[in-house]
């Protein structure tokens, strides 16, 4: 009886959605974000569960944070930003469900969010049909642009360029490829193995595990086995975790053969444990101790509201960024709506943490400063070299020679 | 060569985690035929009582030796629990534990996230554990991880532990009685229904007795059990039901298998190779590597 009632209930709110959105999802027409009271709705997609989520749930928590600043000190356009948090539970197809759900039932004037490759693919083509905004906070692979995606972490040649160049400059000349098993690593180690073949390097094995997997000892043998000068590390999630101990315990360091990883960051550091990783390189274009007063501010608030043991990382720095980016495009264009929001994006910028930060309208990808770091004992990354300059993002690598084969 | 000797121990290491984790299978689905979906989820429990007593006790080795008798204990409580609850009213009806058992193992993933929240944790290797020793030295090394090692010593113990227990104690000869023939085993005094109780006891036990050892391998997560339960059917089934000499073979052989795959070809690959060995013998031995048709249990 209960059960009847709840599904007669859930099939009343159902065609009630139908009526104002057209429930069905058929449709191309828009919907019109819903911005008639005092607030405007926000959504954001982050793994709260699986084995992305010790990942994503710091990079809900910096998104919550730059809202909770924003309304603080009054909001965008005279509007409070009501945030809509969902699971995307590292399942991709669940991604989609889920983005459906906010742009459709919420309503909301944009979205924030995704983290692996696989996830923002399964989304894509959800924003562009319903003609919603996704701003991705993550580095990945390069090689795609969205009209209705702003990419404000970094694209190939603000990372794993400059991360390919700085083993180079070491004289690192044989290098291992591990990876998860999808889109991010099988691209990027496409691009990586351009980049060696032009720039003299050896490529001597390639690796991939299921994302998720946690049996690393084979590639840990195989690795050890290669005798290379370094590895580099696509690895997502805690996957990680297994790799670094399978490492270690192989009798491989950071000295002996350094890995470059440009999936870990503070937090993930923290949860792996700093004595698997100390002496490690990463790749990114920020970390908790880059210098600088928007950093500061960013770090102590961040502290101030989570806990003072919380570590900030890149894509928690790029995810607090991109909604002050958003809040930046829909002053300009006075409006909430996507399409007048993304025509005045160009030019837009912020100083945030990493540094002064300016959107590339013709990408929808930002200009951004790449850095390299070691992990230290006490879990923090610390600089080693950086580009000195925000680089401007080349998704499709037009400016390399060597990257004229892939797409 | 020190590559295919260093290849071949983690073939081994990686037959002993598969073992760990149906030894206690081997006990409750071999034995007493109940397909318990849910014995993944008694591995995480171990993992999760390990992670408590990490962040309550001080030092990574004293809880890590205190975890696994406590471990045993914690999921053995949550075994029998299942059993008085819910299996002991299913025993004429082996297939409908499945359905049950996966409901509970649901719960407890639920429970698990509710407890400890939704993403992974890890523990802290003993600094014991996180080294190798080296069995071969000069250029080209072949080292032995502590970890690794630690693993197969639990599993050798376990079996060893399990494999007595069922051959000379009063209570292995009354499973052994039980499960033979039940009616008979009533009628000549044993209480089969505490007899049931004992052995589904110790088979889940025994899982989280996997579940520690798992902690040094990987995260601990709320589904870190569904990712294991799969293999450890596998173990069960290819090895024959009921008989704890198939399981321990199958488990060594589908490690250095899976593990020599992985070596010439790729993880993902050697997954679907492995998978397919499997169908296939079991198309050409359907009962699994040792007959049911035996007297011998173990």
């Amino acid at each position: 009886m209960a059960a009847g009632a709840a599904a007669l209930a859930a099939l009343v709110a159902l065609s009630a959605c139908g009526a104002k959105t057209d429930a069905g999802g058929t449709s191309d027409k828009a919907v019109q974000a819903d911005t008639s009271g005092d607030t405007v709705k926000v959504g954001l997609l982050n793994s709260l569960s699986g084995t992305m989520a010790i990942s994503e749930v710091t990079v809900r928590d910096s998104l919550k944070l730059a809202i909770d600043e924003i309304n603080a000190s009054g909001g965008v356009l005279g509007k409070k930003i009501e945030p809509i948090s969902e699971d995307g539970a590292s399942d991709w197809p669940t991604f989609a469900e889920k983005a459906q759900k906010l742009i459709r039932e919420d309503r909301v004037a944009a979205t924030f969010g995704c983290w692996t490759s696989a996830s923002r693919k399964a989304v894509k083509p959800v924003f562009e049909k319903n003609k919603s905004l996704l701003f991705y906070p993550v580095q990945y692979e390069g090689l795609e642009e969205s009209p209705y995606i702003f990419y404000t972490g970094a694209t190939t040649n603000q990372q794993i360029v400059p991360a390919l160049d700085y083993l180079k400059s070491e004289g690192k000349k044989k290098i291992y490829l591990v990876g998860s098993d999808y889109v991010f690593p099988r691209t990027a180690n496409k691009e990586i193995k351009a980049y060696a073949k032009a720039n003299g390097m050896t490529v001597l094995g390639e690796d991939y595990a299921p994302l998720g997997s946690t049996e690393f000892s084979t590639i840990a043998n195989k690795v050890k086995a290669s005798k290379a000068d370094a590895v580099f590390n696509t690895l997502n999630g805690d996957s990680n975790v297994a790799f670094f101990k399978e490492y270690k315990s192989a009798g491989l360091t950071a000295t002996s053969m350094p890995v470059v990883s440009v999936s870990i960051a503070e937090e993930e550091v923290k949860s792996i444990g700093s004595q698997y990783l100390a002496g490690q390189l990463t790749a990114w274009n920020y970390y908790q101790t880059t210098a600088g007063a928007a950093n500061t501010k960013f770090v102590k608030a961040y502290k101030a509201k989570y806990g003072q043991d919380k570590p900030t990382s890149d894509p928690m720095e790029a995810a607090y960024t991109s909604v002050y980016l958003w809040k930046a495009m829909v002053e300009k264009a006075k409006s909430f709506d996507p399409e007048k929001v993304r025509a005045a994006s160009d030019g837009i910028t912020f100083d945030a943490p990493e540094g002064k930060v300016t959107v590339d309208g013709a990408s929808q990808h930002i200009y951004k400063t790449a850095r390299i770091g070691r992990i230290g004992t006490d879990g923090l990354i610390k600089q080693v070299w950086d580009s000195g300059k925000p680089i401007k993002p080349d998704p499709y690598l037009k400016g390399y020679d060597w990257a004229s084969g892939l797409s | 060569m020190t590559v295919i000797l260093g290849q071949m121990f983690t073939g081994v290491s990686i037959g002993a985690v598969l073992l760990l984790i149906a030894l206690g299978l081997s006990l409750t689905f071999g034995q007493m035929n109940v397909i318990n979906m849910a014995h993944g989820e008694f591995i995480m429990a171990g993992a999760y009582t390990t992670y408590v007593l990490q962040k309550s006790l001080s030092g990574a080795g004293i809880s890590l030796i205190v975890a696994l008798p406590v471990a045993f204990l914690v999921s053995g409580a949550l075994g029998a629990l299942l059993e008085w609850l819910l299996i002991r009213r299913l025993y004429l009806r082996p297939l409908d534990t499945l359905l049950v058992t996966w409901g509970v193992s649901l719960m407890l993933q639920q429970l698990a996230r509710d407890m400890f929240g939704a993403p992974n944790v890890q523990t802290r290797a003993p600094d014991l554990l996180t080294g190798n020793i080296t069995v071969i030295g000069g250029d080209d090394p072949l080292t032995f991880a502590n970890s690794r090692l630690f693993i197969l010593g639990l599993a050798i113990a376990a079996v060893v532990a399990l494999s007595l227990t069922l051959r000379l104690t009063p209570l292995g000869r009354r499973i052994r009685a039980v499960v033979q023939n039940r009616d008979l085993a009533e009628v000549s005094g044993i209480s089969t229904s505490r007899v049931d109780r004992t052995a589904f006891f110790i088979g889940s036990g025994l899982a989280g007795v996997a579940g520690v050892a798992l902690t040094l391998v990987g995260p601990i997560g709320p589904t870190m059990g569904t990712n294991v339960i799969i293999d450890a059917f596998l173990v069960i089934v290819v090895g024959g039901i009921g008989q704890l000499k198939g399981s321990v073979i199958v488990a060594f052989v589908l490690g250095v298998l899976q593990s020599v795959l992985e070596y010439s070809t790729t993880v993902s690959v050697a997954k679907v190779l492995v998978l397919v060995a499997i169908v296939a013998f079991l198309q050409w031995r359907p009962q699994g590597l040792y007959t049911l048709r035996t007297r011998s249990l173990v």
